[in-house]
């Protein structure tokens, strides 16, 4: 009596896991699938253009990540992503890497709308960062103590900056660190006499929507995309996406479509500036 | 559980066999990229904030709860009740977008930077509170009525029943409450992350910004590769281990109680 219950449920089990395995070889034939991981400020671009490449290929499926651009190496080299996305140009130790560049971003330093001061040095900047500035009224703004927001170690837009002002993050006296973009963003925004820096893109487009943020020119280069496109801006970084071999498939048609002209209008709506393809 | 304190400390591993344990305690500061891993500031930030909240927290949970049992009508108990409740139900990230918009600001026009231990200590208050005031009203109201009643018999009055009968007889079930408020503080992240500053030092005022080590790992583990990685999972262990003590005082507490 027994035997024969275990046997029903032998039984039971093994007819679940045929018809497992079976839908799952069905899912995986209907779609492809590919994976992209890497930085926070790469990601909303790759997710709109992955969205319209859904759309023109049904049978695809493209899940993006973020996790900043050590993660999208990271991933790249062990296989966890097909693709990576990196906003900055490789490294000499990344050449194994494959780097295909669907945009141009800039970072701006940017201040609350309400803070007097309307342009800094590259050494001003280095002494607020530095601790040696401490008050507004240094550098002709109002009697305030200037809080300084830096990002969390890793991220790329940090190392751009410190690579930019010759620093070290240890050198770096900051009152708050934050993630990503729109976390600077809203730390500036709620803080009269904060400091930060962010990618210009995800700047003007806050503060084209009433954010209270003002982007502040560099070398007296303004902090715009214009300025970004015709190579001025000092503080710009190319946005790539990468692979760790020469791609194929999938990867290869998505990559394509990422230069395309049929996405310049997205990488635009996203203040970043778009690439010159020939093709 | 065990599975994953084994998987921390697999993890951890490649930092812990390399890097000396004093290295943790001695370093200049917290820069793993350039070699530097002292977790003390971080450890010190995570205590002051939760102990900072337990101090606030505590009195007025404690408050709450003898108010619902003791003082309040039935009707307005029960509503007060229900907020609390509300309360316990909200997300960490809500709290924390609140803080940011509000506390910080506020703060910040009293003395910058506004990012701080204090507004820290402010959000963790109000994720705790309902956590000890739920634990203390029911520890409260499970306390015999015959021995309020006896109590009343003898000649006490409200306070005196309060004090000498109710509070000794529930002492256990608010201390363990505390502490699982005391846990809960340690291990928050979002709501800290998004006010505290994150700046890895020793605070010396309510004013200077802090970094928790659960708001560390937050920060950086999303990214971090190698020996990075390893000593993010270091700091994960030192989290564990923590609240692992505090869970076994609550087991401590609990034995007494019954022996």
């Amino acid at each position: 009596m027994s035997m024969s219950n275990h046997k029903k449920i032998l039984l039971i089990c093994v007819t679940f896991i045929v018809f497992g395995i079976s839908g799952l070889a069905c899912a995986y034939a209907a779609s492809e699938r590919l994976v992209l991981t890497g930085s926070s400020t790469v990601a909303p671009l790759v997710g709109e253009i992955a969205r319209r490449f859904e759309t023109k290929n049904p049978a695809v499926r493209i899940d993006v990540q973020t996790g900043g651009t050590s993660r999208g190496i990271n991933d790249t080299r062990n296989g966890t992503a097909d693709i990576g996305m990196v906003s900055r140009a490789l490294k000499p130790d990344e050449t194994d890497l494959h780097a295909f560049t669907i945009a141009l971003d800039g970072i701006s330093i940017i201040l609350h709308a309400n803070n007097r001061v309307a342009a800094l040095k590259k050494q001003q900047i280095v002494d607020i960062y530095t601790g040696k500035i401490t008050n507004w009224k240094s550098v002709g703004g109002a009697d305030a103590r200037i809080t300084v927001v830096n990002k969390a170690e890793g991220r790329s837009t940090l190392e751009l900056f410190l690579h930019h002002l010759e620093l070290k993050n240890s050198q770096i006296k900051p009152h708050t660190i934050i993630g990503d973009n729109p976390q600077g963003i809203k730390t500036v925004a709620g803080n009269p006499d904060a400091i930060g820096y962010v990618s210009i893109g995800a700047a003007e487009y806050e503060a084209e929507r009433g954010v209270p943020i003002k982007l502040l020119s560099l070398d007296g280069v303004d902090a715009t995309i214009a300025n970004v496109r015709k190579g001025t801006f000092p503080l710009s970084r190319p946005l790539n996406l990468i692979t760790s071999r020469e791609p194929q498939g999938l990867a290869r048609r998505f990559i394509e479509f990422s230069r395309s002209l049929q996405i310049h209008d997205l990488v635009e709506v996203q203040y970043f500036v778009p690439v010159n393809t020939v093709d | 559980m065990l599975l994953i304190l084994i998987f921390l400390i697999h993890e951890s591993w490649p930092a812990l066999s390399t890097i000396p344990i004093t290295r943790f305690l001695a370093d200049t500061s917290w820069h793993p990229l350039e070699g530097a891993y002292n977790l003390m500031p971080m450890l010190s930030g995570t205590l002051l904030a939760s102990m900072g909240a337990l101090l606030l927290a505590v009195p007025l949970g404690l408050a709450s709860a003898i108010f619902i049992v003791f003082y309040a009508p039935p009707y307005p108990a029960a509503i007060y009740k229900r907020l609390i409740e509300l309360l316990s139900g909200i997300p960490s990230v809500v709290f924390g977008f609140w803080g940011l918009m509000t506390l910080v600001p506020l703060i910040n026009q009293w003395h910058p930077p506004g990012a701080s231990l204090l507004a820290g200590i402010g959000v963790l208050t109000l994720m705790i509170l309902p956590t000890v005031t739920l634990t203390a009203y029911t520890a409260l109201a499970a306390v015999p009525k015959e021995w309020l009643r006896n109590a009343a018999a003898l000649g006490l009055s409200h306070w005196g029943i309060i004090k000498g009968v109710a509070l000794p007889a529930a002492k256990t079930g608010i201390a363990a409450g505390i502490i699982l408020a005391a846990a809960r503080a340690l291990g928050e992240t979002m709501a800290v992350l998004m006010v505290a500053g994150n700046v890895v030092q020793y605070p010396e005022t309510l004013f200077d910004p802090v970094r928790t080590l659960a708001a560390n790992i937050a920060l950086e583990a999303a990214y971090a590769m190698g020996d990075h990685r390893a000593v993010l999972f270091v700091s994960g262990l030192l989290l564990m281990l923590l609240v692992m003590v505090l869970s076994g005082m609550a087991g401590l507490l609990e034995k007494r109680h019954h022996a």
